[in-house]
């Protein structure tokens, strides 16, 4: 029966001749009062029926992104001497965070024209529909969205930063950076052969607040009075339990 | 983990700080309000901005963190009467509606993406005004103790047009027969300082009542602590129901360096010369203005930055 059941299985798969098989260091990350960032380590194996094929180049692209979000770019001017806030535009989809890792260098892993179709790098990733009328430089808020999130470790193009050995075990590490946003992180590994994606597998890493920090922060955002009374009576105990330990220090 | 970088996370700011840093940061300031007897959250906001804590978190935050600081010196000012509760009270019901005003103005500006612009010029402005006036006043208190030979110099109230508004009322505990329309005035106003700033406003509130309304001297830090907690405590709970920007965390990690700064401060405080302690807080008021205007004058090294979009 057994049997059966595994060739059926195998049989039902689609007809695809190299397909990754995935393995996650980790599918959660919790951030607890202490969370100074987190590596996710993502490896791998590329199954296959046939023998390896030598005829093509076989590379693999790792690409995780963070929940996305509407973002305001906004852009200083110098007006009456000072440095005001002028310009701004309107990122409609910024992921919160993104990585990819490649094998090699993206433009011989990856067509230009299977990025169009995947949306794998970074600048494909976000989405701009329109700026407004007296903005006529877009391009540079979404290059300056890329730039400071790059600067603050959010935004990472690791090339080359895929070990692939054998052209059958892959692994790469992902180093998460201490401020993260919570929610789902899309996982993808891309195989590609002369930079024509061949299988695409896709998972979730859940990246969510826990404990204390899961609980003042819900409090916060769903009973904010009641957060801000506790707010206050914690900070006036604290304060008064503070200065009542140092006079009895003193004596 | 090494005991020298114990980052924690803040839940609300959403960004992970060294524990010690905002201990450090705490006392520092604590030691400062302990000296020169100010609140010390016109040093703290700047402070944790220049760390990268978002603006918004630490007007916020410091509000809830000036409450709990001025709260046992209260306690300290009613024990000893020195509390002008009536007066206070006027004060307060200022405040109440200047806080209200100052969260629409915050807000409203917050949407627009010049809420930055607000806090800083707001820091520029009065810091500088304040510092000003402060260092030349002592200047010329210390060259007058050195010519005079330290005599004191007597101060006759004077009959100002605060006394010819109608509305008078009573304040017995300040000696005061006035209208209530210049208290009110000056409680409004620091209220729009409190919520915008993150500030208790004794910096603004305790000359407005010297000089303005005339108050006694020995009543006026009992009555405008009393003032600033309900004030701030308005202000925390405004920020929280309406920006959701009141990190406890961080509030508590600040008022614990905070409180043993302070202790430590008095007693620094007590060993100086008035004249001297209101020169040197002259001094450091003028250098965080200073330093926050070059902020805005000098090119940025990045003139982009993010926002939520929206504006919420």
């Amino acid at each position: 029966m057994l049997r059966w059941l595994v060739l059926f299985m195998v049989l039902a798969l689609p007809l695809r001749a190299e397909q990754v098989v995935l393995g996650l260091s980790r599918d959660e990350v919790a951030i607890t009062a202490t969370f100074d960032g987190s590596d996710i380590l993502i490896f791998g194996a590329i199954k296959r029926e046939e023998p390896i094929p030598e005829d093509s180049n076989l590379e693999v692209i790792i690409a995780l992104a963070g929940p996305s979000e509407p973002i305001t770019v906004r852009r200083k001017d110098r007006v009456a001497g000072i440095w005001v806030n002028v310009d701004a535009v309107e990122v409609d989809e910024a992921p919160s965070f993104y990585a990819v890792l490649s094998s090699a260098p993206m433009e011989t892993a990856l067509r230009q024209v299977e990025d169009l179709r995947h949306d794998i790098t970074i600048p494909r990733a976000i989405r701009s529909v329109g700026a407004p009328m007296n903005v006529t430089d877009a391009e540079a808020f979404t290059e300056a969205l890329i730039r400071i999130r790059a600067g603050a470790g959010l935004y990472q193009v690791l090339e080359n930063a895929v070990d692939l050995e054998e052209d059958t075990l892959f692994r790469g590490q992902v180093t998460l950076p201490a401020n993260l946003t919570e929610g789902p992180y899309r996982t993808r590994i891309f195989l590609t052969r002369d930079g024509n994606v061949v299988d695409i597998y896709e998972t979730s890493i859940a990246v969510n607040k826990v404990g204390l920090e899961r609980w003042l922060y819900e409090l916060s955002r769903n009973q904010p009075l009641i957060y801000g009374l506790m707010s206050l009576a914690i900070a006036i105990a604290a304060g008064w339990g503070a200065s009542a330990a140092f006079r009895l220090l003193q004596r | 983990m090494a005991i020298g970088d114990m980052l924690i996370y803040l839940p609300i700011a959403e960004v992970s700080v060294n524990a010690f840093l905002l201990l450090g940061l705490g006392g520092m300031v604590g030691v400062l309000s302990g000296m020169f007897g100010v609140g010390g959250g016109f040093l703290m906001t700047p402070l944790l901005f220049f760390i990268g804590i978002p603006p918004a978190v630490a007007v916020a935050t410091e509000a809830n963190q000036i409450v709990a600081s001025s709260f046992s010196g209260v306690l300290a000012h009613l024990r000893r009467k020195t509390v002008d509760l009536k007066m206070g009270t006027v004060l307060l019901v200022g405040g109440l509606i200047g806080a209200a005003l100052g969260v629409v103005i915050f807000n409203y500006l917050k949407a627009m993406g010049q809420v930055d612009l607000l806090v800083r010029l707001s820091y520029v402005v009065f810091l500088g005004i304040v510092g000003g006036l402060m260092f030349i006043e002592s200047l010329r208190a210390l060259r007058k103790t050195r010519a005079a030979g330290g005599a004191p110099v007597s101060e006759r109230r004077k009959h100002t047009w605060v006394h010819n508004l109608p509305f008078k009322m009573k304040f017995r505990v300040s000696g005061l027969y006035i209208s209530v329309i210049p208290p009110l005035l000056v409680g409004v106003f620091v209220g729009i300082l409190s919520a915008i700033m993150g500030v208790g406003g004794g910096f603004i509130m305790v000359p407005a009542m010297i000089y303005l309304l005339g108050m006694p001297t020995k009543v006026v830090v009992g009555t405008s602590l009393f003032q600033i907690i309900f004030v701030t405590a308005f202000t925390t709970l405004l920020h929280a129901t309406t920006n959701f920007t009141v990190d406890i965390v961080l509030a508590v990690l600040l008022l614990v360096g905070g409180v043993i700064g302070a202790q430590i401060g008095t007693r620094i405080g007590t060993r100086m010369k008035a004249e001297q302690l209101r020169i040197l807080l002259a001094a450091l008021v003028l250098v965080v203005c200073g330093k926050l205007a070059l902020d805005l004058l000098l090119t940025p090294s990045e003139i982009y930055s993010l926002g939520a979009a929206g504006g919420h």
